[in-house]
């Protein structure tokens, strides 16, 4: 009995073979897929079938959100709890109020992308396996990584470590949890 | 007419210096800041950094104890080098969004290699700006009255004044400049910790890191991310200088209260922006030889934006004059008029030099081509711009609706050595920023590489 991993990975050199790789393992049937690059590959979007995205509605929120807090805020204050008459002129003064309306529009929104990008990816996470692979290091420098994870229902030890063999990676490497 | 003379399109052109790879670049860059040993030039710049920022600090001190009647603001004048230099460093901000966000927005890829220390210059020039109005206050440990929140003196701010918004503008802007970098960097200080030989390092980089590991899933919403950020900047980044002179043209001051005033602004502080990216880029180059990376392209269309927003400032001082004749207001032509030939026409015409004559040299590729005398260039912009904001403030506080409550400003030396003292701040920071970050974005550089492209397998 054999401690189970998380998964295998194979190493590439460039982003065209890292490409390709995932494209033949998606064809093969593979679908607990992820691939690791130094810089964002738009064809890797495509080729791992990862265009749908919470993100901008979570921005669309969070911006609405601030809006209406921002001119809440100025309508509460200024009419509700410390109302100024200055010569009659109406206490609910709404272009006055635009500005800031506007800037806690922008803030929140800002806020929710950064924070809403950090959930989506799960961020903090101080501990991944794929970190043990000793030449995963060089994920952020110059060599692209595609890992098939333990989970995919064809998972096979063996055999998808041959099949990523077949597609000529520089080495392939098991993941230990 | 259906000639078939297609254009060519031209092959595009290359960004970075030939012979580049992707290792090449993360260990150029990355070198800078993991390398043991400081360079002389670093050195010396955060030694004149670190002194005027001492500097600084004893003026601070001292304006503490005794109250801003250190400085040389007198009635009429009450708003002079504090306001001048919160207009000066904001503006200069501006570039770094421009440049991040704007021409991210447009696709201008030649971007890449310069945003990340515009972004940090941006950061900086904001927490320089923010020190004015801070110190203005008096007592400046109460700024947080400057919130509205429930509190037992049962007063809240005015949100109908100018002043106000600005507070709102400006730690919005500090904000999303804030969370814009640090979104950027994520990706380079995990190629920081995996690079690192020090675990201390490895370990303050992985914490920053977030555990980032470059994930296909992870760079598709970071893509979105990136964009989603760049398109809530760059309306914020308008609305900033457009608020600025709100502080400026809501009241009724003549020489102040006109409605050209926000694009001006906006115009103005790209150029005095764009005037420091150059400013800091040039010197930045030679000493660390990234002349690969920043290259004399990167220089070439900085100058050329500084142009062209140097023309419409340039136009914006003929439209002032014009308004002001054509207008038929007699104050207002008065302000223009005293601006020009009163006590401040030194002031008034220096700045035109160095806004509206010496930026014309940049239509030359010869001198757009010189990093030396771009350097110089620069610096006269910066000088301008400061000006600009000195003219439009303190002269037309000085000589208003009333001639006999007219007066001079005289900075004091605690003036002048809390300008200085914060350009000290400034540059203590950008370059800590040098030493410890990397100041171009390695990601975005190695996306630039030509090996970055996926070769697409011609279809059957």
């Amino acid at each position: 009995m054999t401690r189970p991993i998380y998964g295998v990975m194979a190493e590439f050199e460039s982003p065209t073979a890292l490409v390709n790789a995932a494209r033949a393992a998606r064809e093969k049937g593979y679908r607990k897929l992820d691939a690791y690059s130094p810089f964002p590959i738009e064809e890797l979007t495509d080729a791992l079938h990862l265009h749908h995205n919470r993100l901008p509605l979570i921005v669309l929120i969070g911006g609405i959100t601030g809006a209406i807090c921002g001119y809440l805020l100025q309508y509460y204050v200024t009419v509700w709890d410390f109302p100024l008459n200055i010569a009659g002129r109406p206490l609910h003064s709404w272009p006055a109020y635009i500005v800031i309306t506007f800037e806690m529009t922008i803030l929140f929104a800002a806020l929710s992308a950064v924070l809403g990008l950090l959930g989506l990816c799960g961020l903090p996470m101080p501990y991944h396996p794929v970190f043990n692979v000793p030449r995963f290091a060089l994920a952020t420098r110059n060599r692209f990584f595609l890992c098939v994870e333990s989970t995919d229902p064809l998972f096979d030890r063996r055999r998808t470590c041959e099949f990523l063999e077949t597609l000529e990676p520089r080495e392939v490497s098991e993941v230990a949890h | 007419m259906a000639d078939e003379t297609v254009a060519e399109k031209p092959a595009p052109q290359r960004i970075i210096a030939p012979g580049y790879t992707f290792g090449t670049i993360t260990d150029q860059i990355a070198s800078v800041v993991l390398t043991k040993k400081t360079p002389l030039f670093w050195m010396v710049c955060f030694a004149v950094g670190f002194g005027l920022l001492l500097m600084f600090l004893w003026a601070v001190v001292v304006l503490m104890a005794k109250g801003i009647g250190i400085w040389g603001n007198r009635a009429p004048v009450m708003w002079a080098f504090d306001i001048t230099n919160f207009v000066w460093w904001i503006g200069i901000g501006h570039a770094g969004t421009l440049i991040s966000a704007i021409l991210l927005l447009l696709n201008q890829r030649w971007r890449n290699s310069i945003n990340r220390f515009a972004e940090a210059m941006t950061l900086f020039a904001v927490a320089c700006a923010a020190m004015f109005p801070l110190l203005h206050l008096g007592r400046p440990w109460l700024f947080y009255w400057l919130f509205p929140y429930p509190n037992t003196m049962n007063v809240q701010p005015q949100f109908r004044s100018p002043l106000i918004w600005d507070v709102f503008a400006v730690s919005t802007y500090a904000t999303v400049s804030l969370l814009f970098w640090y979104v950027g960097l994520m990706p380079d200080l995990a190629t920081l910790r995996d690079r690192t030989h020090s675990r201390f390092a490895r370990g303050i980089y992985g914490i920053m890191a977030m555990g980032w590991r470059g994930s296909a899933r992870h760079w598709s919403t970071y893509e979105k991310a990136s964009l989603l950020l760049a398109g809530l900047a760059t309306p914020l980044v308008l609305s900033v200088h457009t608020v600025v002179s709100f502080d400026f043209t809501i009241a009724i001051v003549p020489g102040w209260h006109s409605t050209f005033f926000p694009p001006y602004f906006v115009a103005g502080a790209i150029y005095s922006g764009f005037a420091m990216v150059l400013a800091l880029a040039i010197p930045l180059r030679k000493a660390y030889g990234l002349e690969g990376l920043i290259t004399d392209r990167h220089l070439d269309n900085s100058a050329k934006v500084m142009l062209a927003t140097g023309l419409i400032v340039g136009y914006a001082y003929v439209l002032e004059a014009f308004t002001a004749w054509y207008s038929g207001d007699v104050y207002e032509a008065a302000s223009v008029w005293n601006r020009m030939t009163g006590p401040y026409a030194p002031a008034y015409w220096t700045l035109v030099f160095c806004n509206i004559v010496a930026p014309q040299f940049l239509w030359f590729k010869r001198i757009r081509g010189k990093p030396v005398l771009l350097f110089v260039w620069s610096l006269v912009v910066l000088v301008g711009m400061w000006l600009e904001r000195f003219v439009i403030i303190v002269t037309s506080l000085a000589q208003d609706y009333l001639p006999s409550s007219w007066g001079l400003f005289h900075p004091t030396r605690w003036d002048w050595a809390t300008y200085f003292g914060t350009i000290g701040l400034f540059l203590f920071l950008f370059f800590l920023f040098i030493r410890l970050l990397p100041m171009i974005s390695i990601f975005e550089v190695r996306a630039l590489l030509p090996q970055a492209r996926v070769e697409e397998e011609a279809q059957g």
